[in-house]
This record gives C-alpha cells, structure tokens and sequence, in this order.
C-alpha cells in the first residue's frame, strides 16, 4: 500500500508507520513551485478554520438556492456526513468492520419514532428525547460488541451482519409481538412528531417548500459530532484505538484493554447512527423497516471507503461526493453528463500515465460518429432511439441506439461490456490502448441503452464497483491514512 | 407425528440445500481464509441460468427433452455457469487483495455481492421466476414418490435430496482421493509450506473456486425446482448458508454438511412448532449462541495462533 498522501507533516510518524518511509514521503511531497507553496500555506491552516469555513458555506447554500428539493437533499446529505463519521469511529479507528451498522442508525429513528409519536401517545420532550435515544444506541451498541471479545476480523463482520438481519425481522414483523403492534410492520410508524426546540415545532414544511431549520439543525449536530469525535481521537482512547487497529496483539501485550476499547468503539459508532436516526425520523415523519438495510450499508461504506477511512475530512469528502452522486443518479438526463464527465475526467488522469490516451479518445469519437453513420444508412430504425436532456445533441450522433432493443441486446451488451473491461485489465501496452477504443464506446452504448432505462439498479452497480475498484486501487481512499505494514 | 414426519422432510430438502452453499463458503474459507459475501449471489446467479436453459429447452410445459435430461442439463448449466463466474470472480476481485490487510477483500466481496445482485436486476427485473415443475409431465415430480404413514414424499424432494448428496460424496472424493485435493488440503493447512513444497497456489484456489461456485449453481436450480426465484434471494440464502457452515465448524467439509442439516431442522421445526415468522429469528440466534459460545463449530479444530 504505498501512495502519496499527505499525513502529518509536522507530527511525528503515526502509529505503524515506519519512520524512514515517513521521512521519504515527506521529502517527495514537499513540491517545488508556487504549487508547492501554495500547498504547504494550505497545510498550515487549523483544522478549526477549514470546519468554519465548510460549516459557513454549507449555510449559505439555501440562501441561494430555494428549491426545496435541493435542501432536502442537502440534509440528507448532512445525515450521511454524520452517519460516515459514526462508521469511521469503527471502521476507521478501531480497525473492526462494523456490518449491523445502519441497524443503530435504525434503532435511533425507530426509537424517536416511538417516543415522540401517537403510536403509544408519548410525547418525550426533543431535549429528553435525543439524549435518551443515544444512551440506549450507546449501550445497545456496547452489548452489540460483546461478542467482538472472543471474536475478531470475519467473525465479528458477520455477527454484525446477522444483527442487521435480526433487526430486519423484529420490526417487518414487530406488528403482532404476543398480540401487540410495536414497530408497525412493514407499514412503519406514521406521524411522527417533528423535533420541538427552544418552544418551537420545527416545521417540515414551510409554505409548501422544505423548511430550512432542519439543514441548520443537522449542520449544528454535525459540527458539535467532528469536533467531539477529534477529541476523542486525539485522546488516549483514540490513539489506544489505532495501536488496536495497527496491531491487536501487540496492543494487548502492552497492557491495552483490547476488549473494552472494542466495546467503547463500537458505543461511539452507535450512539452517532441513533443520534442522526433520530433526526431522520423527526424530519421525515415516518419510519420503515427497509429504509434501514443492506443498500444504505454499502452506500455508507461507498463514502467511507472513498473519503478514506480513518480520516474525518475524508469521510465527509467521501459523504459529499457520494450523496449528491447518487441523486443525481436518479435522473436519466442529469446522469448522463456524470457519466461522461467521469469518462472524459479517467481519461484526462490517466493521461499522465499515457500519451496514447488522447489517441483513444479521438478514435473513439471518429468510431462512434462513423458507426453512427454506417448503421443509420444500413437501416434507420437502428439509431432512431430517442436521447433527452444534457449533451443529447452530441449523443444523438455518435451513441447508436436502436427504438427497439431485441430482447437479447440488454444482457448481451452488458455482459460483453463486463467482458471487455476485464480483459482490458489483464493485457498490457498498445495492445491495451486499441481495445479501449471498443471499451469506452461499448460503455456510452450500455449506459444510454441498457443503465438510463433504470436508475434504481444502475445507481447501485456504479456503487458496488466503485467499491472493488476503490479497494483494489486506492484501498486508502481520498484522504485516508497511509498504513505501512511492518514486517 | 405425521407433522413431525412432514417437518423432518421438509428439513431434509432445506437442509440438502443450505449444505450445499455451506460447503461453497467452508472451501473457500478453508483455502483463502475470506469470507465469501458474495457466495448468496452466486447461488442466485445459479438459479437464473437454470431458468434461462429452462426456457430454451422449451419450458416445462413443452419440453424438447426426457424430463431427466431436462434435470440433468439445468443442474449442469448452472453450476458451468456459476464455476466460470466464481473464477471471474476470484481473479478480478480477490487476487489483487490476496495480501492486502484482512478488512480489505472483505469489503471488495460485499461490493461484488452489490454489484452481482444489482446486474441481474437490471438485466432481468425483480418479477419472480418460476419454473413451473407442476407442469412437467403431469405434475409427476409431485404426484409420485412413497409414503409415510400419512406422508407423500413427493419425488422432487427425494430429488433433491439425493442430487445433493451425490454432488457432496463428489466433492468428498475430489478433496480426498485427487492429487488436486490434497494439493487443496494442503494449502488450506499451510499456504506459505505448500507454495515451498512446490503447489500451484493460484491453480489451487481457482480450483477452489470453480468447486464451491459450480456447488452453489447446483444449490439454486435444487432450491428453484420447489420455490420461485427472485434476484434478491442471494442476500439471505448466503446468510443461511453461512451460519450453516459455521455451526459445523468453517473449513471442515464435513462439518458443512452437517450443518446444513442441523440449519434445515431448526428451520423447519421453528416453522411449524413455533411461528413463520420468527424462523429467521430463531436460526440467526442459534447462530449468534454459537459464534459466541463454539465459534469452532462442531467438527471444526480450535485455532491456535502462534505468534
């Protein structure tokens, strides 16, 4: 795992880190060059300021944008901030892959659910409420990690796992325990209150547009969440929790209280999923068991993965990049310009690595433009598909799209495109270079054919394989820690 | 007692399948020591090509075959089918992670069960397939079989049960009368010793791979005979035939089978003495008692580790 990012250059080697490979990072990073300045006059800045001058421009963002879809996403966006930095409490810092994870972030929102509801007609006070929901998230989480004394590594992951699964099947069929409806089933829990601070209801909606007391709300949550956890980090249980994450029995043999310090790992990770489900609950008014499952798990771990795990900034970075990518996702037109901008901006990377890369690149669009032509004067009907939205003019002349798809195309293209991805991986050189030339036009050909006709599948495959990939290419993420295994 | 004798059948059927994935999981954990995430969907992938080779044989309500090569060509489809998938699989996914730290072939399994479950939903949808066995041949697979006492035994389930056993004593001979097996065994023992000793190590897991895989393709056209597929199954069957091959003891072949049994019982007893719905409920803390209490599993060896 050798990479080139930045990681205490004014601290010392970091846990697990070898002192000659910290040194010899640290001399081919510092750059030459205004770039260079620039970057080590950027690395200077506390890392107070930068969260102000985040928090502050996250803030601004309703004030210039009204529409109520654009907040609502930006609060969702603030939820999976929180709920990337709870996981990197135990992914990142405690080393312990934390797979029942979203089923805290569950419990909290079921729990707001049932105490501030009509379903049993409590009403609990917001500010008795939340702390009690992320004591009882805490503790479950404590007892969640008991096993994690005796088990470790794949073990733990799937106990964890299973807890999510028990989770699952308590509340789809919590609507008949001995007889009493508890969780409402798959059918949830409606009505639930909106939270209810300093003598006001916070109102969901407001004239009819998403109100934006809850972004400020969530932002103020998160805030005091990053500050609160880098103390924690900075203290002895977070450096105690990266010499258990670097090396467990190296840690125990030092006198560390390996157990507890899994179990403390495990509590903070929770009671930050319960803090931020309870305001998903209170903000969407309604609880369902499937909104809790595998799908959000990997998204969750989609952000911390690509952020890096580890870092704070890095999973918010992670959280940012991925919530907004996966809305945009949704919309056929709107994710099409992703697509080739995430096209166009590989190739423009890798083409550091390799001239020939701007070859391809215009072979490609001659081969398209040309394939486009040959088949509409073989027979019209092949690229009379229709294209909408962002750059349709240009895709309407280069991307061949059938009105019809025989029933054979879909998987045949998608599987062949597998296919051809793979194989590009395996060969080397020119040989390399020509075969992408298909690669990428196949790609644009399976996205505007078979992946746009279905956001909901296509946005979770570009998830799952960002996943491999990111594990097989920079298994450190954006901003993550650099770990230097020593032998 | 004939619901007793109707529930041990049922369990029979279940657990011939869950010993099946199991043993998928036991391999692979064996020789790699990983957790395979995404084994549920092979399965589920299994279950698919069965019905596409279905269809192309002409259904089971025209079938261009003799029903028992009808049978025979979607069991051995499938699990074709799963070993090229599960080599794929190996190579693109695990291989460049086979050194990296313990955490990190992990997460690039859950991504592959991801990525797996969601291409077949957009290339086949999330309607459910049958494979309509009641209509082959005049619903003879149900209608014929024996009896006992009160109890039909339907022919499909006998079956099923006995295509398992016959795929697990092929598996038994591989490992334990093939030099290939012992190559398995051996690597499975020690990896860095037998790499010394001169065993192909990638040649190994492949062949690992393609056994636990093709099992699992097996598995899903056995599971689909009975119960119509979806894309969404594999999440679940994985879990079952985890805790399978953990109640047994992960990487003993024997301890696989065992617990598949012994899953499929608990199963089918919770079901019909207790409640449908809290089965899972029931398995999975059967499961969570073990890991806690056993984690060697029943025919598993407690690891020592030295250091």
């Amino acid at each position: 795992m050798s990479d080139s990012t930045p990681h205490g250059l004014h601290e010392g080697p970091a846990v697990g880190q070898d002192e000659w490979v910290a040194r010899h990072a640290e001399r081919t990073l510092l750059r030459g060059g205004p770039l260079g300045t620039l970057e080590q006059r950027l690395r200077r800045v506390p890392w107070w300021a930068w969260l102000i001058l985040f928090i502050a421009a996250f803030s601004l963002l309703p004030v210039f944008e009204q529409s109520g879809y654009v907040r609502r996403v930006s609060f969702d966006t603030v939820l999976y901030m929180l709920l990337a930095l709870g996981l990197n409490v135990v992914v990142g810092w405690g080393g312990l892959l934390d797979l029942g994870y979203v089923a805290f972030y569950g419990i909290g929102a079921y729990a707001y659910a049932l105490l501030d509801s009509d379903k049993f007609g409590i009403h609990l006070p917001t500010l008795v409420a939340v702390p009690l929901i992320v004591a009882i998230g805490a503790i479950v989480g404590l007892l969640l990690g008991l096993p994690s004394r005796r088990l470790t590594g794949d073990y733990l992951a799937i106990v964890t796992l299973f807890f999510l699964q028990l989770f699952q099947t308590i509340t789809t069929n919590g609507d008949s325990i001995n007889g009493h409806n508890v969780t409402g089933g798959p059918n949830g829990i409606l009505r639930v209150d909106p939270l209810h601070l300093f003598g006001h209801d916070l109102a969901v909606q407001h004239g009819g547009v998403f109100a934006v007391s809850y972004l400020y709300v969530a932002l103020g949550v998160f805030a005091i969440v990053f500050v609160a956890l880098r103390y924690v980090n900075e203290s002895r249980t977070g450096r105690a929790w990266r010499s258990l994450r670097e090396d467990p029995l190296a840690a125990e043999a030092m006198g560390m209280p390996v157990n507890w310090l899994k179990l403390l790992s495990f509590g903070f990770g929770a009671a930050v999923a319960a803090l931020t489900g309870t305001l998903f609950a209170s903000l969407s008014a309604s609880v369902f068991p499937l909104t809790f499952y595998f799908v959000l798990l990997i998204t969750v771990y989609t952000m911390v993965i690509l952020g890096g795990s580890g870092s704070q900034a890095g999973v918010v970075a992670g959280a940012l990049i991925v919530g907004p990518m996966l809305e945009v996702l949704r919309d056929a037109s709107k994710s099409r310009v992703v697509f080739f901008v995430a096209l166009v901006g590989g190739l423009v990377l890798f083409s550091r690595r390799s001239r020939g890369l701007g070859i391809v690149a215009l072979a490609t669009l001659a081969v398209g433009f040309a394939l486009h032509a040959i088949l509409g004067a073989i027979d019209s009907s092949w690229i009379a598909g229709e294209h909408q939205g962002g750059f349709a003019g240009v895709v309407d002349h280069w991307v061949v799209a059938p009105a019809h798809l025989a029933r054979w195309i879909q998987p045949a293209s998608y599987i062949g495109l597998i296919a051809v991805v793979l194989l590009v991986t395996l060969v080397q050189g020119r040989l390399r270079l020509v075969l992408l030339v298909p690669t990428l036009y196949l790609a644009a050909f399976v996205w505007e054919n078979v992946m746009l006709a279905k956001p909901e599948p296509a946005r979770y495959i570009v998830l799952g394989l960002m996943l491999i990939a990111l594990m097989i290419l920079r298994p450190n993420g954006l901003l993550g820690e650099r770990r230097v295994e020593i032998i | 007692m004939d619901q007793f004798i109707q529930l041990t059948v049922d369990a029979l059927t279940l657990g011939s399948v869950y010993a099946l994935i199991a043993l998928g999981y036991t391999l692979v954990y064996g020789v790699l020591k990983l957790l395979n995430f995404a084994h549920g969907d092979v399965f589920m992938v299994g279950s698919f090509i069965g019905f596409g080779v279905l269809q192309l044989l002409g259904g089971t309500t025209d079938p261009v075959v003799p029903i028992w090569l009808l049978l025979v060509t979607i069991t051995v489809a499938a699990m074709a089918g799963c070993a090229a998938l599960g080599v794929v699989i190996e190579r693109f996914a695990y291989r460049p992670l086979r050194d990296a730290p313990r955490i990190a072939p992990l997460i690039s399994a859950l991504g592959v069960s991801f990525f797996l479950a969601n291409s077949m939903q957009l290339l086949f949808g999330a309607t459910p397939r049958n494979y309509d066995t009641f209509d082959l041949a005049n619903a003879s697979l149900y209608t014929r079989g024996f009896n006992i006492g009160n109890v039909h035994v339907a022919l499909l389930r006998i079956i099923t049960v006995v295509a398992a056993v016959v795929l697990m004593f092929v598996l038994w001979y591989l490992v334990n009368r093939t030099r290939t097996g012992k190559a398995m065994r051996a690597t499975s023992y020690d990896r860095e010793a037998a790499a010394m000793m001169g065993i192909d190590i990638d040649r190994v897991i492949v062949f690992t791979f393609v056994l636990g895989s093709a099992l699992a393709g097996a598995a899903g056209v056995l599971q689909s005979l009975r119960v119509p597929t979806t894309v969404a199954i594999g999440f679940v069957a994985g879990l079952k035939g985890f805790t399978a091959a953990v109640i047994g003891g992960i990487g003993s072949i024997p301890g696989a089978m065992a617990g598949g049994l012994i899953l499929g019982c608990a199963e089918s007893y919770a079901q019909g003495y207790i409640s449908t719905k809290w089965s899972d409920l029931i398995v999975f803390s059967i499961l969570i008692a073990f890991m806690i209490f056993r984690p060697q599993g029943l025919l598993g060896r407690a690891d020592i580790r030295k250091v």
